[in-house]
């Protein structure tokens, strides 16, 4: 029970530190700003294995950050593995494709009202569909390997995409469009000087999804057939097992690569969209 | 009319090319079977053939449709074999983890806009909870609270559900409640209006329009939830174990049905809550 409180008193501790550290100047520093969350993470580390040794729970149902720790460090080689068969073949190729192709179909889609009228209410209805149910489909048809995965991705990304892109390109306001047409703006003209920035926030905020949808998408096509690697696999087969310690490996890599991803299109978002409320703290 | 019209065009364009791909993807098995019979057979031959077979890779859309129809209609809606019923079940758990998902988003937005600690600790922890893959935490869920004394897979979906759906709200009520700008929280605090009354008239108004958006992309995200919490699971009863069912047992018609009605299900919980949206609008006095 000692480790519990523990950790209990280690909680409280880095609480009332972080309370202070955001309220102080260190917050407005670049170091402030990375501090902060660590300390929470750490803090959600130290609680998570107080717990798991004060109360005893059984491995299989919960094992402790350490003892995962320990895993990850001996497995690398297998974890890099699936990482690549996961994320580099499946998500990231099929995030690429299905966010261009959305980006093609809206510009060729801008011009003419009448398809608008026609793709808008079915892009959105499709983008609301549960895709995943699609994967069984497309391991039958692509095979077992990455193709696969990445179309499931595709196919997921494209539609929150379209409908993204197609609600930006109509965010300019009247007047700006109207001052556009004043000083003789051609179409090309003013798509790129005025209705792609002003789309910018919207196509980030469909990234954003896109990237989380594209991780769920690459790992739950995985449950329906795979080689004898990669990230969903591991976890279907170790939760089998009752490899939990692998389980959480393979999910801290996924978190880990997903983090990443989403930080890269913040901050790319944050050099395009400088302009835009959210952004100014 | 004008509106009906383009999708209309749109639709009927569909499912021609989904015609036209059943013909070219199932074709090549009855050429297979055909070699093996040692016959010759034409393109007009092969076309009808390709339309009623059992096992299509990929079956056209009036197969589709009477299996949809046989599920749907065929029985009564308390059958095991109903759709249904099926879907019944998968509503009850997209509902219960759409609620968890708004009430968790919200409040955490809340918290993340007035108090800067929790922005700074919480919010990237947040965006990182979503990458993820809840999937795998489902049969732990599971195990887990049948170990606490909770019978059935309604809780344990409805976290999943929630799980997925929490975070565009919160994404969007953060953004939100962030949209007034200097101008206007300028004017707010010279009519000397303290934190709540800014958070009542200024802030909570002005993310109304993010907040209605998110609630589409969230109830959309609660039913995947709930689906996929229905996959590997060993579930019997939903939409997401007729897909499972469908893909082991090699019956692609079950599979597509029960894609379908998912799509259903998920059009009528879209239709409803831009409904509300509606109304909402009309009562805060924008025109809709």
């Amino acid at each position: 029970m000692s480790a519990l409180w523990l950790a209990v008193g280690f909680w409280l501790a880095a609480w009332a530190l972080n309370v202070w550290l955001a309220g102080s100047r260190v917050s407005q520093t670049r170091f402030g700003k990375a501090l902060v969350p660590l300390i929470f993470g750490a803090t959600v580390l130290v609680l998570w294995e107080g717990l798991v040794r004060g109360l005893g729970v059984a491995p299989v149902i919960l094992p402790a950050p350490s003892v995962i720790a320990a895993k990850i460090a001996v497995s690398l080689p297998t974890l890099w593995q699936d990482f690549a068969q996961t994320i580099l073949k499946g998500a990231i190729p099929g995030f690429l494709i299905g966010a261009g192709a959305a980006f093609l179909v809206a510009i060729a889609i801008d011009r003419s009202p009448f398809l608008q009228r026609g793709l808008l209410p079915i892009g959105n209805f499709v983008a609301a569909l549960p895709i995943v149910g699609l994967a069984p489909i497309l391991v039958m048809w692509f095979g077992f390997d990455w193709q696969s995965k990445a179309a499931v991705v595709v196919v997921m990304v494209f539609f929150p995409m379209l409908v993204n892109i197609v609600a930006g390109l109509q965010a300019s306001e009247r007047m700006q469009r109207d001052l556009m047409a004043t000083w003789g703006a051609s179409y090309l003209q003013s798509l790129v000087r005025l209705r792609l920035p002003a789309a910018m926030p919207f196509v980030f905020n469909g990234l954003k999804i896109a990237s989380t949808l594209a991780l769920i998408g690459a790992i739950v096509a995985e449950f329906f057939g795979s080689p004898v690697y990669g990230m969903g696999f591991r976890i279907s087969t170790e939760v089998g097992r009752l490899g939990l310690d692998m389980v959480w490996a393979t999910i801290a890599v996924a978190a880990l690569a997903g983090s990443v991803f989403y930080g890269l299109i913040t901050l790319i978002e944050r050099w395009v969209t400088f302009w835009h409320p959210s952004q100014r703290h | 009319m004008t509106r009906v019209l383009p999708v209309l065009t749109v639709l009927a364009g569909i499912v021609a090319i989904w015609y036209a791909a059943a013909v070219w993807m199932n074709a090549t098995w009855v050429f297979d079977q055909a070699q093996r019979a040692g016959t010759v057979v034409t393109w007009s031959e092969v076309i009808p053939q390709t339309m009623t077979q059992d096992r299509p890779l990929l079956p056209p859309p009036h197969q589709v449709g009477a299996e949809l129809w046989k599920g749907l209609f065929g029985q009564a809606i308390t059958s095991k074999r109903s759709l249904v019923y099926h879907a019944y079940v998968t509503f009850k758990g997209t509902m219960m983890g759409f609620g968890l998902g708004i009430i968790a988003g919200v409040l955490l937005a809340m918290a993340i806009v007035r108090f800067r600690v929790m922005d700074m600790s919480v919010m990237p922890w947040a965006i990182i909870s979503q990458t993820i893959p809840i999937v795998a935490l489902a049969p732990m869920i599971i195990t887990l609270s049948s170990q606490l004394g909770l019978q059935g897979r309604d809780l344990p979906k409805a976290i999943i559900a929630a799980y997925l759906s929490f975070f565009p709200v919160l994404v969007s009520m953060v953004k939100g409640l962030r949209a007034p700008d200097q101008m206007q929280l300028d004017l707010l605090r010279t009519y000397g209006a303290g934190e709540w009354a800014t958070f009542l008239k200024l802030r909570l108004p002005a993310s109304m329009p993010y907040f209605f958006a998110s609630l589409k992309v969230a109830v959309a995200a609660s039913l995947v939830g709930t689906i996929v919490g229905e996959l590997p699971t060993g579930a019997i009863e939903g939409l997401g174990a007729r897909m499972l069912i469908g893909s082991q047992f090699g019956e692609p018609l079950i599979m597509w049905a029960a894609l379908f009605a998912a799509a259903i299900l998920a059009g009528l919980l879209i239709l409803v809550v831009g409904l509300v949206e509606r109304l909402a609008r009309m009562r805060m006095g924008v025109p809709a």
